[in-house]
Order: structure tokens, then sequence, then C-alpha cells
């Protein structure tokens, strides 16, 4: 059944028109031309995003209010950027009224819960005006990465133009041109262990989510899921921001992205279970009510 | 989701396209004998959680208009006794050197159906822990402890202040629970379960919860939703993962139950949409 996907309005596999977006985007740039656009165009007043941190390949959650920001965050970023942690300061000290953010399903999951249950974020849940999630098997602690650079691929973290997870390999690409594929039964031990519960693949409550899974090199697959989102998508599509293709018309499609949401969370959910039983006669707590 | 198209169908008669049509069914579908009966009780709080109810601004007329009345509340309405009531809003914590507030909050569990702590006062004991007597004109008001470790409490709105949205969802959806249909009130309950189950827990809180109960169990995913939900800016993201200064940290509740891994319901969050639509519906 289609549970694992979530709810959505519409799926396509979908390419920035923008080459110079295009050049330094992870997959099909959908994630920062659309910011971009609805920078542009007043659907938002800013995007909360993972930019440049202090250390190489180290993310910092930044309020992005030009394109020339939006730009610099372009690429995935395989560590904890904890984005959610300015969805507050974005309407305060930034003064935002429409803010943007892309994230993890974990990421969007804590921004839906912060809409319904505003404990903490007063005044915050009207004006997130486009969530954008991003596909996300697992993720790593900035240390793990370290790790699998410099100790796997035998690379300076400061010499790594890319990393990309896909097809059964975590891949680092230098700036010379190496290519260290790493299998993923190397990395695994290094993920971070709050991902070991998590039950979600493709950010089913996001507005628009993407990632690379289901669709050809350089291009991404999109859910557009939420009126919010089906609304900035059309405005988007109609100013000719993306090539798009029918999701059933590529190769692997849906059928991928399937199997990998199965995956996931039948694995973690498996793990959920365990917890139960951890110790003796005794359990770890399970977050999900 | 035959549950919230259900809740809506009920609504949607009151928000149809055209305001002048609007006007006149709203007034049908709410006779006034519908409403709840709410009050606002005062207790060693620092008036914030009130202001914050009042915050809602409109949407408080509209939930004094169309849901609830308003039967007691020390500044707002002319009522020396507590009197009988569906919701009580309990604000502050109790000073147990302080005979009337003791008998107060006892009073206040007899006559109330549901009681809320309303902040993190009332659930947490929050500032109001750090209290060592001494302040004029009662010196010898020392001693401060959160509701529930004198009552049983039914629901917990925590955070410091309290926001104007969680007081309002709560008093939306005990009306749904009291006076709603029956799909209305499972949509209530599973809403309301989670800040039940908050009650249940404890009286304590405090940034070392989120190291006791999420990462130290291996739960934490680093989001940032703790960082963003604290008031006094106690806790930063270092590589990822949070860092509190613990000494900065006023037991509010915050952060714990901001965070998606404290608790997490799919039934309501996945529901985020039409849930705040339907929220927007029964504020217009
Ligand atoms: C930890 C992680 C795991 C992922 N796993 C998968 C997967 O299994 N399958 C799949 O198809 N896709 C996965 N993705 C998504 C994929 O790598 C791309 O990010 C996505 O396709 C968007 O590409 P784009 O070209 O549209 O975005 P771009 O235009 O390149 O923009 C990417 C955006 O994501 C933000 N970002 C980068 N790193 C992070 C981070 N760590 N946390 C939050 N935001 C960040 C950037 O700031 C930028 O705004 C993963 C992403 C992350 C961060
Ligand atoms: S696997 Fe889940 S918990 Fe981990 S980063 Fe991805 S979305 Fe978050
Ligand atoms: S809100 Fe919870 S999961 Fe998110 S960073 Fe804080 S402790 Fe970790
Ligand atoms: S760390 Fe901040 S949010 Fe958490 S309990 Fe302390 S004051 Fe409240």
């Amino acid at each position: 059944m289609g549970a694992e996907l979530g709810k959505y309005k519409s799926c396509v596999s979908a390419r920035s028109t923008d080459k110079a977006i295009l050049a330094g985007a992870q997959d099909g740039g959908i994630v920062t031309t659309l910011f971009a656009y609805a920078l542009e165009t007043g659907i938002i007043d800013g995007a909360i995003v993972a930019g440049p941190g202090e250390l190489p390949w180290k993310p910092k959650p930044i309020v992005a209010t030009t394109v020339e920001e939006l730009l610099a965050a372009r690429g995935t970023k395989y560590n904890i950027s904890p984005n959610v942690s300015l969805i507050k300061e974005a309407t305060r000290s930034y003064g935002l009224d429409k803010v943007g953010i892309v994230g993890t399903p974990c990421q969007m999951q804590a921004v839906r819960k912060g809409q319904l249950y505003p404990i903490g974020l007063r005044d915050v849940g009207d004006k997130i005006a486009l969530a954008i999630g991003i596909f996300c098997m697992e993720n790593f602690p900035y240390q793990s990465i370290v790790q699998l650079a410099e100790d796997h691929a035998a690379m300076k973290l400061e010499s790594v133009a890319k990393m990309e997870i896909g097809k059964g390999k975590f891949t680092f690409m230098s700036e010379r041109g190496a290519v260290v594929p790493l299998p993923l039964k190397v990395t695994h031990k290094y993920e971070q262990p709050g991902c070991h519960v998590c039950l979600d693949y493709v950010a089913n409550l996001a507005d628009v989510s993407t990632g690379s899974v289901g669709s050809p090199d350089g291009w991404s697959t999109v859910f557009v899921r939420t009126k919010k989102g089906d609304d900035v998508w059309a405005k988007a599509i109609a100013a000719g921001c993306f090539e798009t293709k029918a999701i059933d018309s590529v190769k692997p499609g849906l059928e991928l992205v399937t199997k990998l949401a199965n995956e996931k969370i039948g694995k973690n959910q498996k793990t959920v279970e365990e917890r139960k039983t951890f110790g003796v006669g005794k359990g770890l707590r399970i977050p999900y009510i | 989701m035959g549950l919230l198209s259900s809740v809506f169908k009920k609504n949607d008669q009151q928000k149809p396209a055209d305001v002048a049509k609007a006007e006149t069914s709203k007034k049908e579908v709410k006779p006034v004998v519908d409403k709840i009966t709410v009050g606002h009780v005062h207790m060693s709080g620092c008036t914030g959680c009130l202001v914050s109810l009042a915050d809602n601004y409109g949407g408080l007329l509209t939930i004094l208009d169309k849901y609830a009345d308003l039967v007691y509340g020390l500044t707002l309405a002319d009522v020396r006794h507590i009197p009988k009531m569906d919701v009580a809003l309990v604000e502050g914590s109790v000073c147990i050197n302080d005979k009337l507030s003791v008998e107060e909050i006892k009073q206040t569990r007899e006559k109330a159906a549901i009681v809320v702590a309303v902040g993190g006062c009332a659930s947490y004991g929050n500032i109001t822990r750090f209290c060592r007597g001494g302040q004029q004109n009662q010196p010898q008001h020392e001693a401060f402890l959160p509701i529930g470790d004198l009552i049983k409490v039914d629901v917990y709105i925590p955070g410091c202040a309290p926001t104007p949205q969680m007081i309002r969802n709560v008093c939306i959806m005990a009306y749904l629970l009291l006076k709603g249909s029956p799909e209305q009130k499972a949509l209530a309950t599973n809403y309301l379960k989670p800040l039940m189950m908050a009650a249940q827990k404890g009286t304590s809180a405090c940034f070392c919860d989120l190291m006791t109960e999420v990462i130290d169990q291996g739960l934490c995913m680093g989001c940032g939703s703790c960082a963003a939900a604290c008031p006094v800016r106690a806790i930063t993201h270092e590589f990822g993962k949070p860092q509190g200064t613990r000494d900065l940290c006023i037991k509010c509740g915050a952060c714990y139950n901001q965070c998606p891994r404290s608790w997490f319901s799919f039934d309501v969050v996945s529901e985020f949409e039409s849930i705040s639509e339907l929220i927007d519906t029964v504020m217009k």
C-alpha cells in the first residue's frame, strides 16, 4: 500500500532550467531553484538552509535572504544541520513573515509538530510558507564524515568536491577527479543512531519533497504534497523554472523509491520493536504514541 | 481520513465562499447553550500565561463568543469563589505556605471536569522553583510546587510563556471533546493525548530531560527544535547535538515537549494540513 510514500498530489521527475544553479546542485537543483523562485516572487522572505560552516563539509544552518546565500548552500552535506533551530529566530531577529525551510524527513516532522503543538514557538506556525523535504535514508555525525573521508576514502576533507549516496555506495569525489566509492556495508556503523528509529524516507510531511532516487542522473524525483506546495510548484513550472518528465516515463521510477522506502521503514520499525525488550525486563523509550 | 473529513463536513457549513452566508449559518450552527464553561485560576505566576491567552486578540473573542463562557478569572470575570466549570486553566505554581492558594487549588480540582496546567510554573514549577523567599510583602512565602504535586492534573501546556496558539488549540480541542460529534471527540482525544501523558509523566522539567530521555536513549537526530523552543536561549547545537547552558535553564519544559523525539503522534501530525485548516475555520 502507498503509505510509505505519504500523501501527494503529483509526482514528477524534474530538473532546474537554470544552468548556473545546476552546476553546484546535488541533483536536479530542485531545492535551490524553488527557493530562489519563491524568494524572487515574494512567496517567501527567506529560507533556512544548510550553509557553509567553519569546518570543511560541516553545515551551519543559516537564514538565506538572497539568491547568493541560497547558492552558497547548494549540495548535500551528509551530516547534521539543525535547520529547525532557526525556525523561531527567522521570524524574530530576521523579521521574516514568510519562511522557507529545507530539511530531512525528521526535520519536516519537527516543523509540523511545531505547527500543531507550538509549545515554544509562539507566532511561528502561520509563517512557514514553504517547507521542502529531502529524501533521507540516514545521516551521520560530522566526526563520522571525517573518519569516512580520511580513513576509508583516504582524502582530506578539504579536498572533497562532492559526496553522494546512491546505487549502494557512499562516493567521495575529490577536487582533482579522484572517485572513491565506499560500500554502504562500511558506512553503516558510522550512522547517527537516532536515524535507526526513523519511519519516513521521502519527507511525507513536507510541502514539496525531493531526492535523487527514482530519476535518471542529474534529475530529481519530486512529490508535491500540500496545497501550499501545489501552488508554488505550479507557479514555478509556469515560470519555466523546471523541465519535467512524467514519473512513469523514467527509469528506475517510483518502483525503486517504494522499495527503498519500505526497506528503510521496515528495518527501523524492527529497531523500534526491539527497543521494547532491549534490556532484561527493561526497554528503551519509544517516542511514537 | 474519514475522521477529519467528517469534522470538516460540519464546519464547512460555516465556511462557504461568500461571507454573508457564513455569517448567517454561523449563528445557527453554534447556539450559545452549546458552549463549555472555562475559568482562569491564578496561582503563583507572573500573569504571562493570561497575557498569552489574551494575545489571541480577536481569536479570544471568537472563543468566548462561540465556544466558551468565562465563568471565573481574577482579572476578567467578576466572580469571587471558584465555581463549577468544564475546564480550569490554571496558571502558576502553588505556594504551600499560603493557605488560600492551597485551598483554591483543591477547590479547582473539585469544581472542574478538566484541569489544565497552563505554562511552565503550573506544569513544572519553572522559575518559581528558584524562589528562596524573602520577597515583600510576604517574605515567608518560599515554597512553591507545581499543581500536579497537589492535585491530579489532566492536561499540560508547557512553556514559558505558553504560546497563544497552544492555549487556543487546547481550548478548541476541549470544546470538541466535550461538545463535538463522535469523530470530533476522537480527533480531540488524539490531539490531547500527549498533553495528558505529559501531565501523568511528572512535575519537573529541565534541559537535562533532553539528555536523559532523548540523547542518552539514542533518539536525538539533531533537528534543532529544542534550541528553537527555549525561551532563554540556553540551547545551542555543537556538532549537530544540543548543548545546554544549564545555569540559564529556567525549567519550563519547552525543549523536551517540542522535541519530536520526546513524543510524536503520527495520527495527529500527519494530518497537519487538515487540522490547521480546521483550526482556521473554527476561529473564523
Ligand atoms: C543526510 C541526507 C541523506 C539523504 N539521503 C538521500 C537518499 O537516500 N535518497 C535520495 O534520493 N536523496 C537523499 N538525500 C537528498 C539528496 O542528497 C539531495 O539533497 C536532494 O536530492 C536535493 O537535491 P537538489 O539538487 O534538489 O538540491 P540543491 O539545490 O543542491 O540543494 C540542497 C539543499 O539541501 C540543503 N541541505 C544540504 N545538506 C543538508 C543537511 N544535512 N540537512 C538539511 N539540509 C541540507 C542545502 O542547504 C540546500 O538548500 C539526502 C540528503 C541528506 C542531507
Ligand atoms: S534517517 Fe530520519 S532521523 Fe536520520 S536524518 Fe534522515 S530523516 Fe532524520
Ligand atoms: S529537538 Fe530533540 S531530536 Fe531535535 S535536536 Fe533537540 S533533542 Fe535532538
Ligand atoms: S533548556 Fe530552555 S526550554 Fe529547556 S527547560 Fe530549560 S529553559 Fe526551558
